[in-house]
C-alpha cells in the first residue's frame, strides 16, 4: 500500500509517495533523498551517528518509521550551513579538531546543536559530556567535542546577545 | 562527487605552513557539512541492495536455505548462494601471500563461526534484502563449538603477528628467578574485542563489462586491489578503488575482507551496481577482532628493586581455519632492562572468524599484562612504581643489545610525572579519598610501540602556473593523512601547501602501502619527500644548467626549493620561480616519483621505538564497585610530529582506548552456542563522552635521525599501550583490589566493604 | 523488518479496536518497539500508530492534587517539566539517567512502561527463550547471565525489566490507566509487570488492544520531594542500562521517618517494591543501621540465578547510599550525571 507524506527537510516541502511502511527517517534521507551526511552507525539507537533534528528535537534517526513522522520539520547536517558559513557548531569543531574519521560527526553535529537548544546543559563540561554521551565516537574525540560545544555556545551566545542588544 | 577533493574555505585555518604546524584538518569542511563522501554514501544509477544472512550456528553445514520465500517477497530480485553465484577464478581458502586471509564468499555450505556469511539477498530497496535475507531460515547441522582459551589441545604457533618468532629468550630466566629476592608470578586475562570503526564495513560495486569500480573504505588500497583481481581473475588496470574517506580502521580495514568480495560477486551476478552494508552485529565475526589471550608472568627482582628476570608467555586463539596469533608477549622484549628475558606463545583454535591486528596488536593486550605485573613487582619491592621503572630504564634494547636510534623515555617519565603531581601519590594503595568519600587511584604505564616502516611510492609534480602535485594512494582513516601527507608534501616541492594539489585515496595512484603499524605517515611521508626531492632536482637540474637562468652554474646541490623559487644557496638574492623555469624549458609540467622504505642497515643497527608514559587517575565507590577515570596525563616521544594537533588528538584517541581496554569493551561469547551474546554497541561497551575525562598530551621533544629521512616514528598505535596499564594500575591503587581479569568488573571490586 | 499494515487510528477507540487483532502492536516512538523488528525479535503484522491521537501528551494536576501524565509525553519533557521534577525529583533523575538525549527525546511514558528486557537470549533469536517463544525453553538459565534476575525469578526465565522511570514510579504507588474494549480502567503500576512464573511471554497484565493512556501520580507521591534519590550502578557512567538501581523516598517528620519508599530496579522482571524495607524504616531515626536492616529486608528471598550472586549484594549496597542519601535530602538541582555515584564528585583529594 502505497501512503503520501510531506515532510519540511532542511526546509524545503517535500511530498512522497511511500511505497513501504518500513522506510526509516534515516533510509529515507540516506537512500531515497540521497541526502547521506546523516550516518547509519548501528542502526538500534546505540550510537547517534544518525542524529537528526525532528521538529527541532535531536532523535536517532534509524528508529523513527518515516510514515509516522508526516508532517515533521527535519534539519539535518546539509541543512546548517549558510553557503561557504558554516554553522558555528560546525566551525568549532574544526577548530577544537572534535572529530578524526569524521563518520560519527554529523551525528554529534546535530546532537550539539539539539542540546543547545534544550539549554540543560549551560556551560558545565560534565553536564555537556552527559547529555552528549549518545553520541559514541570509537576515534575518542571526545575532549574536541566538548570543548568546540563550549566554545560554540559561548559564540553563539554573544550572538544572541548583540542581537538583543 | 566521491574523488577526494579538499577545500580550502575560511575555516579552515592554518597557523603558518607545513610541517610542525598544528594545521585543522583540510577535509574538515567536507566532514563538518556532511559532504565527505563515504563507501555507503554512493548510489550509482540503478543501484541494488545487498544484505548478507549469516550463520547463527558456530560450527557446522547449512543444510538448507529458504530461497523460495526470500524471492516472494516483493522487490528481491536474486539471493545468491553456494549454489547460484559467480564463480571465483582462485580458490579464496587459497593464501597466495602473508596478507591474504582466508574468507566466506560462499564457497561451500560449510560453517566455521558465527556470523559467518551464509548467502547473499539482493533486492531494490534495503528494506526488501534485509527482510529477504531473513526469510531464509537457514537450517543447519550443527557440532559443538570450540570456544574459550582452553577449547582444545594447544600449541606453539610458528609465527605471531606478523611474522614474528613466538618465542623468543635472552639470558637465563630460570637462574634468574632463582636468584631473585622478590618474585611476581601472576596471570592475566584479556576479552576478546572488536574494532567496532562507527563506519561498518562496505562496498558499492559497479561491474561496466570487464571494467570494475568500487567504492570501499580501505587501509589498503593495493592489497585490496591485488587480492580482488586475483579472485575476479582481472587485470589491476580494469580495477578502480576509491577510499577518499574511512569512518574509522583500527585494522579492521587493512585487508580485501569476505563480505566486500561479496558485494562485488553480488554486483557481477545481477549485473547491476550493488551496495552492501554490514549490519553492526555483522561486524563481529568476519571482519577480524582481537583475540583473547591469558598470560602469565613471572618476574625477579633482587633486593635493591632490580629485574633479574622476566618471563612472558601469552595463550592466544586463532580460528580453525586460519592464523593469526597476537604476539602479546612481544610487549617484554623492549621496555625492561632485565638480564633475562623469556617470551613464548601458544594457542588454540576455535570457532570464531580468523583474529586479525587491531590498534595496537600484542602490544595492547601485552602492555596491559606487562606494567600490571611491573606495578606489583614494584610494590612487592615497596618501591614507588616510577621509581621502579627508572630502576629498571633500559639504556638498550634488551633483548637485542642494540642501542635505541633515540629514546627520550626519561623524559617523558619526568614531564608526564610533573604534570600529574606523581610526587604526592602514598605508596599504598587504598589511601585516598576525595570530598564525597569516594576512593581515589593513581597509576602509571610505559608505553611503546615500535617504529616501523613498509613500501610506499608518491608521484611529485610541478605545473607551469608554478603549482604542485603530490601524487600517492594513501589513506586517512582519521588520522589526519590528508593533511599531514600535505604538510610533508609542500616541504617536499617548497610550496605552500594551498599552491600543491595533493592526491590520494584512490587504487590507481602510486602504492603507498597498508596504513597500519603506526607506520604510514613515516612510509607514506618519506616517499612524498623522495617524490619532491627528486621533482625539485629535476626543476634544479633544468635551471642551473641553461644560462638564461639566474641560477646557471649554481649546480643541483647549489639552490635551496622554498614558496614556489629555487633560490641560489651561497647567494639569496639570486632566484628564479617554478614557473619561469618551466615557462622557458617550455614544459607544461616536470614530474619524478619517490619511494619510502625502511633503511635495512639502520635497522640492523639500532632498535627503533616510540615511548611515553601515562598517569591516571581514577575514582571508586568504595561500595558499589563502580569505577571513573578522572585524569588521564601522557607523555609521548615519537620523532618528528608533522602536525601536533591530530598527533595530540591520535594520542587521546588512543588513551581513551586504554581506557576501553581496562575498564569497558569485551565481547562475551556464550560458551555453549560460540555466539557473542553483545554484539552490539548497546552492550559491547566502547566509552561515552561521559566515561572521558580532559585529557592531557605532552608531546617530547625527540630528534631521531635513523628511523627515516623526516624522522618520524608514529603515534596512531601507542597512546592505547601504558594508558591501559596505567587505568588498572590506579584501580589497584584506589582500592588495593588487584584485578588481573579485564575489562575490571563491578563485581571483583565489591569484596571489600 | 516484516512486511506490515500501517494504520493511524482517529480516536483511542479505533486505536485499540486495530490493536485488539492478532498480530497488531501500537507503535508510539518506537524506540524499542523498532529495535524488536529490526533484530527479528517482534514480527508485527500491524503497526497502529498512536503518536497523533489527540489529548494524550498532557501533564495536568488533577482537583485532588493527583498529577496525569499522558502516555505520550516524552520522557524528557516530562523530566524537563521543572514543576515536575521538584515535586517527584526521583523520577526525573531516574529518566535522566535512562538512555540517551535522543533516545529521551523520542520515548515515551507509556512506552517506557512497556519496554522489554534486555536479555540477551530475548535478543537472540538463535536461543531458546520462553518469553519471545512460549516453550522453547531459556538458554540464559544456563549461559551467560551475570546480568540477569535475583528476585523473583522462575525457571522458565531469569531476564529483567530494564525501565529506570518505573522504579521510583513504582516506590511512589503510581497508577497506569488503561484504554481496553472494555472501556478505561486502572491498575496500580506494581500490578502492572508480571513475574515470569510459567508464562514468561506475558510481561505485563494488558489484554490484547490494551493501550496505556496515562500515568497517574496519587497525591501522597508529592509528600516525598524533600528526601528522594535515584541511583544507578552501570558498566559505563552514561548510556548504558542498570546493574541494579534503587529509588528511596522518604517522609522525614521530627527526625524520624514517617513513611518510607524504595523500589529496586535491574534485579527481576519488574520494577521490584521493596515493603518489607519500607515497614521496617516507619518510625524509625534514618541512622545507618536502619538502612542496613531495610537492605536486609528488600533482598530477602533474593537468590542467584546464575553467575550474578553479586548482584544481591551490590543491591543490598545500593539501597543503603540510596537511603542515606535520600536522608541527606534531594540537591536543589539534579546533578550532572543523574542517578550516578559519581554525581556529587569534588576535585578536593585526600589522604
Amino acid at each position: 500500500m502505497n501512503h503520501s507524506i510531506s515532510l519540511t527537510v532542511n526546509g524545503a516541502r517535500r511530498d512522497f509517495v511511500l511505497d513501504d511502511p518500513r522506510v526509516t527517517l534515516l533510509d529515507l534521507l540516506r537512500e531515497r533523498l540521497h541526502l547521506t551526511g546523516t550516518k547509519k552507525g548501528c542502526d538500534r539507537g546505540q550510537c547517534g551517528a544518525c542524529t537528526i533534528l525532528v521538529d527541532g528535537k535531536r532523535i536517532n534517526s534509524c528508529l523513527a518509521l518515516a510514515i509516522s513522522h508526516d508532517g515533521a520539520d527535519i534539519l539535518t547536517i546539509e541543512g546548517l550551513a549558510r553557503g561557504d558559513q558554516l554553522h558555528p557548531v560546525q566551525a568549532a569543531f574544526i577548530a577544537h579538531d572534535g572529530f578524526q574519521c569524521g563518520f560519527c560527526t554529523p551525528g554529534q553535529i546535530m546532537s550539539a546543536i539539539g542540546m543547545i537548544k534544550e539549554a540543560q546543559a549551560g556551560n558545565d563540561p560534565e553536564r555537556i559530556r552527559e547529555c552528549m554521551s549518545g553520541n559514541l565516537c570509537r576515534c575518542g574525540a571526545y575532549v574536541g567535542i566538548v570543548d568546540a560545544v563550549l566554545d560554540a555556545q559561548g559564540r553563539m551566545d554573544e550572538t544572541n546577545q548583540r542581537r538583543s542588544a | 562527487m566521491p574523488e577526494l577533493n579538499l577545500t580550502s574555505a575560511p575555516a579552515h585555518l592554518r597557523h603558518g605552513s607545513n610541517i610542525g604546524q598544528p594545521l585543522t584538518r583540510r577535509d574538515g569542511i567536507l566532514k563538518v557539512t556532511g559532504r565527505a563522501t563515504y563507501a555507503a554514501d554512493n548510489h550509482p544509477q540503478g543501484m541494488l541492495f545487498a544484505v548478507m544472512a549469516v550463520s547463527t550456528t558456530a560450527r557446522g553445514r547449512v543444510v538448507s536455505l529458504d530461497v523460495a520465500a526470500a524471492k516472494r517477497h516483493p522487490g528481491v530480485v536474486d539471493v545468491m548462494t553456494p549454489d547460484h553465484k559467480p564463480q571465483l577464478a582462485i580458490d579464496p581458502e587459497i593464501k597466495t601471500n602473508p596478507f591474504v586471509f582466508r574468507m566466506e564468499v560462499l564457497q561451500s555450505d560449510e560453517v566455521r563461526y558465527a556470523n559467518q556469511p551464509i548467502a547473499v539477498v539482493i533486492a531494490e530497496t534495503l528494506e526488501a534484502a534485509t527482510e529477504g535475507a531473513a526469510l531464509l531460515a537457514p537450517r543447519y547441522e550443527t557440532l559443538p563449538p570450540l570456544v574459550g582459551l582452553d577449547a582444545g589441545e594447544s600449541f606453539a604457533p610458528p609465527v605471531v603477528g606478523v611474522g614474528n618468532p613466538a618465542e623468543s629468550h635472552h639470558g637465563d630466566v630460570e637462574a634468574g628467578l632463582a636468584a631473585a629476592d622478590k618474585q611476581i608470578d601472576a596471570t592475566y586475562e584479556t576479552p576478546p574485542q572488536y574494532h567496532n570503526a562507527m563506519e561498518p564495513h562496505s562496498i558499492v560495486a559497479a561491474w561496466n563489462g570487464d571494467n570494475l569500480q568500487i567504492d570501499m573504505p580501505t587501509q589498503g588500497l593495493a592489497l585490496s586491489l591485488a587480492r580482488v583481481a586475483e579472485l575476479f581473475g582481472i587485470a589491476h588496470e580494469k580495477i578502480h578503488i576509491r577510499s577518499p574517506f574511512l569512518g574509522g580502521g583500527f585494522g579492521s580495514k587493512g585487508l580485501m575482507a569476505g563480505p566486500q568480495v561479496l558485494g562485488v560477486m553480488a554486483a557481477k551476478l545481477v549485473g547491476k551496481p550493488v551496495k552492501l552494508v554490514l549490519r553492526r552485529e555483522q561486524m563481529y565475526g568476519p571482519v577480524g577482532h582481537r583475540a583473547p589471550t591469558r598470560q602469565r608472568l613471572r618476574i625477579g627482582a633482587d633486593a635493591e628493586g632490580r629485574l633479574t628476570a622476566l618471563d612472558h608467555h601469552a595463550r592466544t586463539v586463532s580460528s580453525t581455519f586460519d592464523d593469526f596469533f597476537e604476539p602479546a608477549a612481544g610487549a617484554s622484549h623492549t621496555l625492561y632492562a632485565a638480564p633475562a628475558i623469556r617470551t613464548s606463545h601458544d594457542a588454540v583454535r576455535v570457532n570464531t572468524g580468523t583474529p586479525l591486528f587491531m590498534r595496537a596488536p600484542g602490544e595492547a593486550t601485552g602492555s596491559i599484562a606487562l606494567e600490571s605485573a611491573i606495578d606489583e613487582m614494584a610494590f612487592a619491592c615497596g618501591m614507588d612504581p616510577l621509581a621502579f621503572r627508572l630502576k629498571n630504564y633500559a639504556e638498550v634494547e634488551p633483548m637485542t643489545g642494540r642501542p635505541f636510534s633515540s629514546k627520550a623515555l626519561r623524559a617523558c617519565y619526568e614531564q608526564g610525572a610533573a604534570r600529574f603531581g606523581w610526587a604526592k601519590r602514598p605508596l599504598q594503595p587504598r589511601q585516598m579519598r576525595d570530598d564525597a568519600g569516594l576512593l581515589v587511584g593513581w597509576g602509571m604505564g610505559t608505553a611503546t610501540f615500535p617504529a616501523l616502516m613498509f613500501q610506499a611510492e608518491a608521484r611529485a609534480a610541478i605545473r607551469r602556473d608554478g603549482s604542485g602535485v603530490m601524487e600517492i594512494g594513501a589513506h586517512d582513516m582519521g588520522q589526519g593523512a590528508w593533511t599531514a601527507l600535505a604538510q610533508i608534501a609542500a616541504d617536499a616541492v617548497g610550496l605552500d601547501i594551498d599552491r600543491l594539489d595533493f592526491k590520494s585515496g584512490t587504487s590507481d595512484l602510486p602504492d603507498a602501502g597498508i596504513a597500519g603499524g603506526s607506520a604510514h605517515t613515516a612510509t607514506a611521508g618519506a616517499a612524498i619527500h623522495s617524490a619532491g626531492a627528486a621533482v625539485i632536482g629535476k626543476l634544479a637540474d633544468l635551471a642551473t644548467s641553461d644560462e638564461r637562468s639566474p641560477l646557471f652554474g649554481a649546480g643541483n646541490a647549489g639552490v635551496i626549493a622554498r614558496d614556489g623559487r629555487l633560490i641560489r644557496r651561497d647567494d639569496e638574492s639570486r632566484s628564479e620561480s617554478y614557473a619561469e623555469i618551466l615557462a622557458r624549458a617550455g614544459l607544461a609540467e616536470i614530474e619524478a616519483r619517490g619511494t619510502g622504505a625502511a633503511n635495512p642497515a639502520a635497522m640492523e643497527q639500532y632498535a627503533m621505538h616510540a615511548h611515553g608514559a601515562v598517569f591516571a587517575e581514577v575514582k571508586v565507590d568504595p561500595e558499589l564497585g563502580q569505577v571513573r577515570l578522572t585524569r588521564m596525563v601522557g607523555a609521548f616521544a615519537a620523532g618528528r610530529i608533522v602536525n601536533p594537533r591530530m598527533v595530540q588528538s591520535q594520542l587521546f584517541g588512543g588513551m581513551i582506548w586504554g581506557l576501553s581496554f581496562a575498564l569497558h569493551e569485551e565481547a562475551v561469547t556464550d560458551r555453549r552456542s560460540g555466539r557473542i551474546m553483545n554484539a552490539n554497541l548497546g552492550e559491547y561497551h566502547i566509552p561515552v563522552n561521559a566515561d572521558v575525562p580532559p585529557l592531557d598530551v605532552i608531546t617530547v621533544e625527540e630528534h631521531d635521525p635513523h628511523v627515516n629521512a623526516l624522522g618520524i616514528k608514529g603515534v596512531g598505535e601507542i597512546g592505547i599501550t601504558g594508558s591501559a596499564g596505567a587505568v588498572a594500575n590506579a584501580v589497584w591503587h584506589a582500592t588495593g583490589v588487584r584485578v588481573r581479569r579485564f575489562p575490571i568488573r563491578i563485581e571483583e571490586l565489591l569484596t571489600q566493604g | 523488518m516484516k512486511q506490515f499494515d500501517y494504520v493511524r487510528p482517529a480516536t483511542i477507540t479505533e486505536a485499540v479496536a486495530a490493536a485488539a487483532q492478532p498480530g497488531a502492536v501500537f507503535l508510539a516512538a518506537g524506540t524499542n518497539l523498532l529495535d524488536l523488528m529490526k533484530g527479528g525479535v517482534s514480527r508485527p503484522d500491524r503497526l497502529v500508530d498512536v503518536t497523533h491521537l489527540d489529548g494524550l501528551d498532557g501533564i495536568e494536576t488533577l482537583a485532588d492534587g493527583s498529577l496525569r501524565i499522558g502516555a505520550l509525553v516524552s520522557n524528557a519533557d516530562l523530566a524537563h517539566d521543572a514543576e515536575f521534577a521538584r515535586s517527584y525529583p526521583a523520577v526525573a533523575e531516574a529518566l535522566l539517567s535512562g538512555a540517551s538525549a535522543q533516545l529521551r527525546n523520542a520515548a515515551t511514558v507509556g512506552g517506557n512502561l512497556l519496554q522489554r528486557t534486555r536479555c540477551a537470549y530475548f535478543y537472540d533469536t538463535a536461543s531458546r527463550c520462553n518469553k519471545r517463544t512460549p516453550g522453547s525453553g531459556c538458554d540464559a538459565r544456563e549461559g551467560e547471565n551475570r546480568s540477569h534476575a535475583v528476585l523473583g525469578w522462575s525457571e522458565s526465565c531469569i531476564a529483567t525489566h530494564p525501565s529506570d522511570f518505573c522504579v521510583p514510579l513504582v516506590a511512589l504507588d503510581a497508577i497506569v490507566e488503561i484504554e481496553g474494549r472494555g472501556g478505561r480502567r486502572e491498575i496500580a503500576l506494581d500490578e502492572l509487570h508480571r513475574l515470569p512464573g510459567d508464562a514468561p511471554e506475558r510481561d505485563t497484565v494488558l489484554e490484547p488492544g490494551d493501550l496505556i493512556v496515562a500515568v497517574r501520580l496519587p497525591p501522597a507521591a508529592r509528600g516525598f520531594a524533600a528526601h528522594a534519590r535515584y541511583l544507578k550502578v552501570r558498566e559505563r557512567t552514561s548510556y548504558a542500562f542498570a546493574v541494579v538501581s534503587a529509588a528511596s523516598a522518604l517522609r522525614i517528620e521530627n527526625g524520624r521517618i514517617a513513611e518510607a519508599r524504595l523500589g529496586l530496579g535491574g534485579v527481576a522482571a519488574k520494577p521490584w517494591r521493596a515493603r518489607a524495607a519500607e515497614d521496617a524504616l516507619k518510625g524509625v531515626a534514618p541512622t545507618a543501621d536502619a538502612f542496613q536492616e531495610a537492605a536486609r529486608r528488600a533482598l530477602e528471598g533474593a537468590k542467584p540465578s546464575g553467575d550474578n550472586a553479586f548482584k544481591i549484594e551490590l543491591a543490598r549496597r545500593i539501597v543503603v547510599r540510596a537511603l542515606t542519601l535520600a536522608a541527606a535530602g534531594t540537591p536543589a538541582r539534579i546533578p550532572a550525571l543523574p542517578a550516578s555515584p559519581f554525581a556529587s564528585t569534588s576535585g578536593a583529594i585526600h589522604a
